[in-house]
């Protein structure tokens, strides 16, 4: 047996009240709450902080600031509610427009570089589904640095990390969380470098892991986003909420999937078929490009298959030739250089090609609006445990979300996460340990290496992203769904044979990656079981069996439990406050 | 087309030194060679060992030495690169293995110049107001993705690897430009110590290096000089 997974091996031990899993814009407001409450804490990240996917968002962070025009948080709750298709749950819904607006006040006391307006405030931009009094129509409601305000707001959240003197612990992989007797207890962590299990024993433990967007074949996501919290969550009773509504935005690199931000169409871009037409204009008259971005996928979808794609590809063009030099290269500089770079293209005078890329998950670890992790329709709390970010579901994106609504979530629910572990570690003991915390994963990573032949990891990836990607993508059918079940199930044989190359303890990523690929498969399962029993079409859940949202049946959150025969389903209420489903135009 | 991939690679568990790897790959032209280093990692062999994430220039993770020159292995095309392409580790680094080389000490660098908005602590309700000009004199150096592409790239730390380096000058000087901090007079007189900005000898590798397209060169130019302006 390899040196360092021998069960014998003692375990090194750390102690902390607190333990935050992932450095993304969640993990690290957590971090700072806890920091500047004298909380002992800990931030585990599998990456380097500055290279959470955090960093990766462009178009960015919406509060009815109101810099430039009109502006309210009651129309921003009501934007949220309908852009996510009326199953967001109102009261979350109403904290996060409110926080909103303080939150990112914030971020500009913390040093981020806002892009300003003449007068030196905040500046704004329209985005999707943001509008003024109620759907009127469009409002500048995005507050921006450039298109790299997921950098400049990662940048900054760990700058004042490093200014509280948070403790981190980079190159650490989570690969399980200890819970015993419905108490969470801390989690085991693979340090990278030497291939070491670490015990972190703590009486909070709050999941920032991101999402899961790499079981799609052409996704915005990095490699690194395989939905490992929600994966270890659901393998320890907790269930995975809404897992079927997965968003697709409509512009992307083709093949690539690289995202060239929706600020492209909010600064004004067109979006044209192959005989050059706004088709927009046929799907959504009133808010043309900016209509949500499920609606533009569809329309997208929709254009490529009735052969009006570019050339009959399967690619639409975004055209920025009219917003001139000056403005793109103020505004909207890094993806016109993604354009340059992976595309060849150059936008100040040529057609982008964009096709819809898999973006965005809006289901989840479930939790309560303080970020508390529920696990099933009464409101029960499983003791210690915590998420925010892409990775949970409070849930304010319902069955689709809105651009900048994600920024602004991790920050507002990142940071109630940090105050209720604040509030809830004091004067706690911590947990007692179980004798045996670390074996079960120590011999799950051992098996993986040991075995002398067998699947290359690689090829179930592969295979697992084609399934997803035609069975469960942008338009869905049951028969379709089904076929892919099959194919993820067979897949999941197939990983239990999972063979590696590299037998080291330094810096072993074969492993690490195959280890992804196990939370991969079941949060992948999840999400297809969840789409298949749905038989409506709600947000971005499109069945073409189903085209129509049926509110008597389906005005319901989803559950998915973990068990040997595959998830099980459950599901409870959705809170509605202010706003009665009303049917969805723009 | 078929690219002769030439790879350092090192495993301290089995290797007494680096040694040279190839491997042929079949990719189309416009393949970012990350692509690549991947296909041989999941079909030839598993154990090659890279960081990377984002893969699309952003997040710095897979910053190495591509054909004698720093840049990011996911933001350069194999046409740009042609049909033989040699890939080692940033050079001036510790190897861990392969292509990854430890961090630590260049984000120790980069914790040492304060990198962070010094501040009485008293806001106002709202945003402090900045005006676009006073906004732009530091956006360039607001970029930067802490690939250390620059700072492995530099002469004068290959000579002295106590000098702070490019990458965490640009990072102070984000800050020393930037009209709402009130910590740049402790930031130069850290920046002016024998391994500050003087050990630049504006050989311009850095600015040539940076994957972001920041002048680097000019930036520490800048913090120079204010060094020299304000009497540190
Ligand atoms: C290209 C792109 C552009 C976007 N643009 C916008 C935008 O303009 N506006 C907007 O609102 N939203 C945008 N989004 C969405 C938004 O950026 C993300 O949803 C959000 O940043 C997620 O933040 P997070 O903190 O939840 O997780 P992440 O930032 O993804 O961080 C996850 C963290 O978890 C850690 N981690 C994961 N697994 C483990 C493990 N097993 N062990 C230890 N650590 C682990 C990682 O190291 C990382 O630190 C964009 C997304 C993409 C992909
Ligand atoms: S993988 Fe992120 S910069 Fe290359």
């Amino acid at each position: 047996m390899s040196e360092d997974l021998k069960l014998s091996r003692p375990v090194i031990t750390h102690e902390f009240q607190a333990v935050i899993v992932g450095a993304g814009g969640a993990g690290l407001w957590a971090a700072l709450e806890l920091a500047r409450k004298g909380v002992k804490a800990a931030v585990l990240t599998k990456l380097y902080p500055t290279r959470s996917h955090t960093g990766a968002a462009q178009g960015g962070i919406c509060a009815a600031l109101g810099n430039l025009e009109e502006d309210h948080w009651e129309w921003h709750m009501f934007d949220t509610v309908k852009g996510g298709d009326y199953l967001v749950d109102q009261d979350a819904a109403e904290i996060l427009a409110r926080e909103a607006i303080d939150t990112v006040i914030e971020l500009e006391h913390m040093g981020l570089p806002f892009n300003r307006t003449a007068d030196g405030k905040i500046d704004q931009r329209r985005f999707g589904g943001h509008t003024r009094n109620f759907g009127e129509g469009p409002v500048r409601r995005s507050c921006f640095a450039a298109d790299r305000t997921g950098h400049m707001i990662l940048q900054t959240l760990y700058q004042q990390c490093i200014k509280h003197d948070v403790t981190f612990y980079d190159e650490y992989h989570v690969v399980d969380v200890i819970v015993e007797d419905g108490q969470t207890r801390g989690v085991v962590a693979y340090r990278i470098a030497d291939g070491e299990l670490h015990i972190f024993r703590a009486s909070a433990v709050m999941f920032a892991t991101g999402g899961f967007g790499r079981m799609f074949r052409t996704t915005s996501n990095a490699h690194t986003l395989t939905g490992d919290g929600v994966a270890l969550a659901y393998r320890h009773g907790v269930p995975a909420m809404d897992m079927e509504f997965f968003q697709f935005h409509p512009t992307g690199i083709p093949g690539l999937g690289i995202l060239l931000s929706e600020a492209a169409r909010g600064e004004g871009g067109y979006l044209r078929n192959d005989k050059g037409d706004r088709f927009m204009e046929r799907y959504a008259p009133k808010l043309m490009e900016l209509a949500p971005r499920d609606m533009v996928s569809r329309a997208i979808a929709m254009e490529i298959r009735e052969g009006r794609g570019i050339g009959g590809k399967d690619w639409v063009n975004l055209d920025l030739t009219h917003l001139g030099k000056a403005t793109i290269d103020a505004k909207l500089p890094d993806i016109t250089e993604f354009s340059r770079v992976y595309q060849g293209v150059e936008p100040i005078t040529q057609m982008v090609p964009t096709t819809p890329t898999a973006h965005y998950a809006m289901g989840g670890i479930p939790t309560d609006v303080e970020s508390r992790v529920i696990v099933d329709d009464q409101g029960t709390w499983l003791r210690g445990m915590y998420a925010a970010g892409e990775c949970a579901c409070v849930s304010v994106h319902g069955a689709n979300r809105l651009g900048t609504n994600s920024l602004i979530d991790i920050l507002v629910f990142g940071r109630r996460a940090g105050r209720s572990m604040a509030h809830d570690v004091a004067g706690m003991a911590l947990p007692d340990l179980p004798r045996d915390a670390a074996d079960q994963v120590r011999g799950e990573l051992a098996a993986i290496k040991e075995r002398q032949h067998g699947e290359n990891p690689a090829h179930i990836r592969t295979a697992l992203a084609d399934t997803m990607m035609d069975g469960v993508g942008v338009y869905r059918t049951g028969e379709g769904i089904r076929e892919a079940i099959g194919k993820v199930r067979e897949l999941k044989e197939r990983y239990r044979d999972v063979h590696i190359d590299d037998k080291g303890t330094i810096f072993n990523t074969d492993l690490l990656e195959a280890r992804e690929l196990g939370y991969l498969l079941d949060c992948a399962e999840a999400v297809a079981v969840a789409a298949e029993a749905r038989q409506e079409s709600r947000g971005a859940h499109a069945r073409e069996d189903f085209p129509e949202r049926d509110d008597t049946d389906w005005l319901k959150h989803s559950l998915a439990y973990r068990t040997e025969a595959g998830p099980e389903l459950r599901y409870k209420p959705v809170t509605i406050t202010t706003f009665q489903p009303k049917p969805r135009v723009y | 087309m078929q690219v002769r991939l030439r790879i350092l690679r090192y495993d301290p568990e089995r290797d007494s030194k680096p040694h040279w790897e190839q491997y042929t790959v079949e990719c189309e032209p416009t393949a970012p060679l990350l692509d690549l280093l991947h296909t041989v990692k999941w079909q030839q062999d598993g154990s090659l060992t890279f960081r990377r994430s984002c893969a699309h220039g952003v997040c710095g993770s897979d910053a190495m030495l591509i054909n004698g020159r720093n840049r990011l292995a996911c933001k350069i095309r194999v046409d740009q690169l042609g049909s033989r392409i040699s890939v080692a580790p940033l050079p001036g680094l510790k190897v861990i293995k392969d292509l990854v080389v430890d961090m630590d000490e260049f984000f120790a660098k980069y914790r040492s110049v304060q990198p962070f908005q010094v501040d009485d602590g008293v806001m106002p309700a709202r945003e402090r107001r900045q005006s676009p000009e006073d906004r732009a004199r530091y956006d360039d150096t607001t970029k930067c993705i802490l690939c250390a592409a620059c700072t492995s790239s530099c002469p004068s730390f290959w000579a002295q690897d106590t000098y702070v380096g490019p990458a965490a000058i640009v990072n102070a000087h984000r800050f020393i430009f930037d009209t709402r901090d009130a910590g740049s007079d402790e930031r130069l007189e850290i920046l002016s110590d024998a391994d500050g900005v003087w050990r630049c000898r504006t050989i311009f590798n850095c600015t040539d290096a940076c994957p972001r397209g920041i002048n680097i060169t000019r930036a520490i130019l800048e913090v120079s000089s204010a060094i020299v302006e304000r009497g540190i």
